[in-house]
């Protein structure tokens, strides 16, 4: 649960509708949502967002409970989503889902490299770390499972 | 000294428990990925097929082969397996759910964000995504963190031209789009005695808004009355003073008819500040206000007249759309020349039918109005069903007058 990324800067109150609008929803093909993944915000971050670390504003994901949005920005290679707070059924679709999110205020560091650890708790950026307070120890498992699905499979 | 979420959970705020759930509910949408998603887990099972439900309402009729085909598929595991389902046309799934299944003090989760509504019951109801829901259909149980409450305090009565969806915006204004963030709004004070259950399932549905994890009502005689007509039988919940972490005061009289301007629905401005503004097309319905009451107001100002812009209709429920009939009220509002749409969410997401042109703009009693979300380039102003009719007549916004 370490990880890096280069930081992609989005603004507040980034709402699900705009990570994958609701005219792409009706399919099970992956690839579908990470190649419209942003589009009516700028079409052209989706191809910026392999190996990246998002860096949002306060609120990311509020809107829709819809699911695609974490899976969207999963299968576009985003590594983790950085914000100082999160939309509360989107907090609970990204781990359900295996994606990190790490709730920090880093301001907006276009390009640097933003490094972080989920298991000890902190983010980096710049070469100053910050400590971050941890997720409960069930979510650490659901993460550390890939996901819900992949932690109830094997369970019981 | 607790929270409505503090005594029906069993623990205090801040506390993260497992509880087991009394309702779950998916929609057409949410289903197919909770499906998949309980198939990913090993397919072992559901844990009570009486209390899960399956309701289509999102695309309804499907729109092409693809949504037609996902949901077949959903169509047949749910009658396969026993849950309560229902098809094209029987609503929306909060409005299903709130015709006299979901009771008092029950813990209920759905698939869909505007899951909060049901806590107008003084239910703990609110939306999970579809791999909790799934694991929900597993085990009957999942994960809270127990929230703290901020209490909306009502004085008085509604007057004049405003409606419960003024008094919803006035408070999403206040709070914000994240206002309410992990925290559940507490309605609460003697102005919640002159509300109906239809502005309470109203003022419930915008807590998701501000980002609040649920918004709740204490069930009181109304409630009781409301759920008699559906055969149930429940009992009032005993109100107890309450320390809330914010207090906010509403005065129902001082309310005026209010509209959210896009692309945020925290934006709320007086309707005749927006006076003269053409739009394109005119939205009625939704979980927000798609109620007998708001087409029964509707119809109530447009009969006799006809619309001056492209104006569809759609009610929240068979059940709604059937007393609109029966009394007449449709009939009203189809001579009045507006477009009847099958019951279910309508044009509100903007994945099929009604979706607004480059450009246009549509003057909606939904609750969301981000950009882009009913059609690539269009703009959603977010009023009121009277805001509603008036406008539609003028093919303008218009600010409704006292009835």
């Amino acid at each position: 649960m370490r990880g890096k990324g280069r930081a992609v800067c989005l603004g507040a109150d980034i709402d699900t509708d705009v990570i994958i609008a609701g005219r792409y929803l009706r399919t099970k093909d992956r690839s579908i949502w990470a190649k419209h993944v942003f589009e009516d915000l700028d079409s052209d971050l989706a191809p910026r967002l392999s190996g990246a670390v998002i860096v949002a504003g306060k609120n990311f994901g509020c809107g829709s409970s819809r699911e695609q949005a974490a899976i969207a920005l999963k299968e576009a290679g985003v590594i983790a989503v950085v914000a100082p707070s999160f939309a509360r059924i989107f907090f609970r679709n990204a781990i359900n889902i295996g994606l990190a999110l790490i709730e920090a205020d880093l301001g907006c560091p276009e390009g640097e490299t933003v490094r972080f650890d989920l298991e000890s708790g902190w983010v980096e950026l710049g070469g100053k770390r910050s400590r971050l307070r941890p997720l409960s120890p069930h979510m650490l498992d659901i993460l550390r499972a890939g996901g819900l699905v992949a932690y109830w499979r094997v369970k019981r | 000294m607790s929270s409505l979420s503090e005594r029906i959970l069993g623990a205090r705020a801040g506390e993260y428990i497992d509880r087991k759930v009394d309702r779950a509910y998916v929609h057409d949408g949410t289903g197919v990925l909770t499906l998949e998603a309980w198939k990913g887990m090993g397919s072992r099972g559901l844990f009570d097929p009486s209390r899960i439900s399956v309701i289509f309402d999102h695309i309804v009729p499907a729109n092409n082969s693809t949504t037609a085909t996902l949901q077949h598929e959903l169509r047949e595991f749910a009658k396969g397996s026993f849950l309560h389902f229902s098809d094209i046309g029987g609503g929306i799934c909060h409005q299903c759910m709130s015709e006299g299944v979901v009771l008092p003090g029950e813990v209920v989760v759905g698939a869909d964000s505007h899951s909060c509504t049901l806590g107008a019951f003084g239910a703990f109801a609110t939306g999970v995504g579809a791999t909790d829901m799934a694991a929900i259909w597993l085990t009957g149980e999942t994960w809270f963190k127990v929230p703290h409450s901020i209490g909306i305090r009502l004085q008085g009565a509604i007057t004049g031209a405003a409606e419960a969806k003024d008094v919803a915006l006035a408070y999403v204004g206040q709070l914000g789009m994240d206002g309410g963030s992990y925290k559940a709004l507490e309605f609460i004070g003697d102005g919640t005695g002159s509300l109906c259950m239809d502005d309470r399932l109203l003022l419930c549905n915008l807590a998701a808004e501000t980002g609040a994890k649920t918004g709740m009502f204490y069930a009181d005689d109304i409630t009781v009355d409301y759920l008699a007509r559906y055969g149930q039988s429940a009992g009032e919940q005993e109100k107890e003073p309450c320390d809330y972490v914010q207090e906010l005061e509403i005065n129902l009289a001082d309310v005026e008819p209010l509209i959210a301007v896009p692309p945020r629905v925290d934006t709320v401005r007086a309707v005749r500040d927006l006076a003269g503004l053409p739009v394109d097309q005119v939205f009625v319905g939704t979980c927000t206000n798609g109620r007998y009451s708001d087409l029964a107001r509707f119809a109530c100002m447009v009969r006799g007249n006809k619309v001056a812009v492209r104006t569809i209709v759609v009610p929240a429920s068979r059940e709604v759309m059937k007393e609109a009939i029966r009394t007449g009220v449709l009939t009203d509002i189809v001579e009045a020349g507006c477009s009847i749409g099958t019951p279910g969410c309508g044009p509100c997401l903007g994945a099929h039918m009604g979706v607004i042109g480059e450009g246009e703009v549509c003057l909606s009693t939904a609750n969301r109005n981000f950009r882009n979300r009913m059609g690539i380039g269009g703009e959603i102003y977010l009023a009121s069903v009277a805001t509603a009719a008036a406008t539609a007549l003028e093919g303008e916004i218009t600010e409704p007058g006292v009835p």
